[in-house]
């Protein structure tokens, strides 16, 4: 099977393809020059192994199944160690196996793109059902202090997008970046208008490197509010990597400053550069009384909602965050003092709500959550807009 | 003129946090060793280590090092080895490690028989965490977590990898570190999982409490329970059982490594062949 199936189109520079959200990460990870992935079955992200399987051996690139979680996003950090992009997938419970060696892959500064096709729990809950029960998760999924980077997709064409800018994002930060989908967009068939694969290569900003004699390679030993320069293994550049506490060369360490600057390191290395990492969509606010917010594939029937709204005399209007973490700090406080009417639309119990309160400084937000397995309609969110405000 | 170690040891890390009289230095030592026998540079050769005891060895060696979590090694190893296939990785770790947390990627690994090199410290018992019962120590054996004696039955972990599908598969101990360094240099030179059971002293953590006190005490005991792969083959069923065979227990180079097997998925989808079939495979089922 060829690269993006027989059903590519090319127009106005732009690619339009007929593919579920689940290709669409596999495709996006491919022309991103991905050349490792390493996963194990679990619905509903298995499409992303099962088409990236067929498309990446084409480039000389490897997929493993291995067998299990753990292993799935172990082999695929020892393939990026090594120098190479490199992507696992899975789903929540798939995730909450595979947090340990995520935070390694954050103490040790190891890129990596985590495709997690979101459904809800807590435990086995309903596979093939959709939900969005991983939004608390991928800020802080293994122990320990570390700052995550989260993406979420709200369209098809950004299941593609977002994972393109996953792959560049961990190369720049040197971290597990997370692309979230859920079971409507993974498993969804439509058309979507990508990028041409000349324009995504053109856009791939690559790994730092260290140049310099090898004597002077310091990995770890960069600015504060800088990401680790890890170099490819093989190429003359010895060093470390551990989970442990560890200094400028990787090597283990427990001295008092090292440890902590370690530390404070992860966080400002993300903190400092935000503005490389937001990533908001703001649908019909600028004449907006009524502010809603909503994310992922909730945002489809959300814009609906909108459109619906306002041909009844309702002037709503929707902020959507691409980026879920880093969360829109600032954004989101200036919305709240903008907008009275606050509305905050989840498919879970309201796992992001908590961070919109904490930005807006505010806990006056009225909430439309959903944890039946069901995706919202438009109707769910036009009631709920008319019976609280 | 006595081999120099300097050039292969990240001397400023040195000494080790390994205890008086352990036996990983001789581990370290023999493998070092194994290493210079073959020429091997040291770029292109990746130690992957987990935790323990056995996970400090991959700071100590001047390679291309990585030091994972818990039980991971085999797996972190298998990326890295499947990115880089004409690079040497090596696993580095502990019974623990290996057996228990571990288990499934020591079994997967060899199944696949991946061109990975695989040295188990074995040392009978968890060391860096002071005494808890390990899938190797033997029962009857007093442990931090089973004080009145170990009750929970041992593996035979060379059995079992190689049941697993490992093609490659000897056991020694620290007390002849020449034969270790030899099948060590075996194993590096073999193509497919490579693994070697290399047995150990903690004379701190299982020798202390079980009468064992001294380095040599602990050795002693190892020297006792172990009788060459001749021998142990021409001992009655009676006494096999509580003898471990050394040297090289398995070796087989019919079956086809896997790194050359994904070659061939890379070459059927480039059109360069056509699909895989049972055909391209001794074993049917």
């Amino acid at each position: 099977m060829a690269a993006g199936g027989d059903n590519v189109v090319i127009k106005d520079g732009k690619r339009e393809v007929v593919m579920p959200g689940n290709h669409l990460a596999a495709l996006a990870a491919v022309d991103s020059g991905c050349k490792f992935f390493g996963g194990y079955p679990i619905t509903p992200s298995t499409e992303v192994m099962e088409y990236i399987s067929d498309i990446l051996p084409e480039v000389g690139g490897t997929c493993i199944q291995m067998e299990d979680e753990i292993a799935g996003v172990a082999v695929a950090t020892g393939a990026s160690m090594s120098g190479v992009r490199s992507m696992t997938a899975t789903s929540g419970p798939g995730i909450s196996l595979k947090a340990e060696n995520l935070g390694l892959a954050q103490m040790a500064e190891v890129p990596l793109v985590v495709v997690n096709v979101m459904r809800g729990g807590p435990s086995t809950g309903l596979p093939t059902r959709v939900a969005q029960g991983d939004i608390a998760q991928a800020k802080n999924p293994s122990h320990g202090d570390y700052k995550s980077i989260a993406l979420c997709a709200g369209t098809l064409a950004e299941c593609y997008t977002e994972t393109v800018r996953a792959f560049n994002l961990a190369d720049r930060f040197m971290q597990p970046v997370f692309v979230l989908l859920d079971a409507t967009l993974g498993l969804m068939h439509a058309k979507a208008v990508l990028p041409t694969v000349e324009d995504v290569q053109a856009g791939i900003v690559p790994r730092k490197k260290f140049e310099g004699e090898p004597e002077n390679y310091r990995p770890y030993g960069v600015e504060q509010d800088e990401a680790a320069v890890l170099n490819p293994m093989f190429q003359g550049y010895r060093y470390h990597f551990t989970g442990l506490h560890h200094d400028a060369m990787g090597f283990p360490t427990e001295e008092i400053e090292t440890c902590r600057k370690l530390i404070d390191r992860l966080f400002n290395k993300v903190d400092a550069h935000r503005d490389e990492i937001e990533l908001n969509e703001e649908f019909m606010l600028d004449d907006a009384d009524i502010l809603l917010i909503g994310y992922g594939s909730a945002s489809l029937a959300i814009k609906e909602a909108v459109l619906r709204l306002r041909e009844e005399g309702i002037k709503v209007g929707m902020f959507r965050p691409i980026t879920v973490w880093p969360s829109p700090e600032e954004r989101l406080n200036e919305l709240g003092k903008q907008f009275k009417n606050v509305l905050s639309i989840e498919l879970n119990q309201g796992q992001y709500l908590e961070e919109i309160q904490r930005c807006m400084g505010r806990r006056d937000i009225e909430k439309l959550t959903k944890t039946n397995g069901r995706p919202f309609s438009p109707a769910d969110i036009s009631a709920k807009v008319k019976e609280v405000f | 003129m006595a081999f120099n170690y300097d050039n292969y040891l990240r001397m400023e890390k040195m000494p080790t946090l390994w205890c008086w009289g352990c036996g990983d230095g001789i581990v370290l030592k023999s493998f070092v060793r194994a290493v210079d026998s073959l020429g091997y540079a040291k770029d292109d050769i990746c130690v992957v280590s987990g935790i323990g005891c056995s996970g400090r060895f991959s700071s100590y060696v001047d390679f291309n090092t990585v030091h994972t979590t818990h039980g991971r090694t085999v797996a972190f190893a298998t990326g890295v080895k499947l990115a880089n296939p004409t690079k040497k990785v090596v696993i580095v770790t502990g019974d623990g490690d290996a057996f228990a947390i571990g288990g499934n990627h020591t079994i997967h690994g060899a199944r696949r028989n991946i061109d990975l090199t695989m040295i188990v410290i074995q040392n009978f018992i968890y060391g860096l965490t002071n005494s808890q019962t390990s899938p190797t120590t033997p029962q009857g054996m007093w442990t931090v977590t089973q004080k009145i004696g170990n009750i929970d039955p041992t593996f035979d972990a060379c059995r079992l990898v190689e049941a697993s599908g490992a093609t490659f598969v000897a056991r020694e101990a620290v007390t002849a570190p020449k034969k270790l360094e030899k099948v060590m240099k075996a194993a590096l030179e073999h193509k497919g999982f490579a693994y070697i059971d290399a047995l150990t002293n903690c004379h701190i953590n299982l020798g202390r409490k079980n009468k064992m006190v001294a380095a040599m005490d602990t050795l002693d005991w190892i020297d006792s329970i172990t009788v060459s792969k001749k021998k142990w083959d021409a001992l009655p069923a009676e006494e096999q059982k509580n003898k471990l065979p050394t040297g090289i227990l398995h070796h087989d180079d019919t079956k086809r490594e896997y790194c050359d097997a994904y070659q061939m998925v890379i070459d059927a989808h480039q059109g360069k062949r056509g699909k895989i079939t049972q055909d391209d495979f001794d074993k049917k089922i």
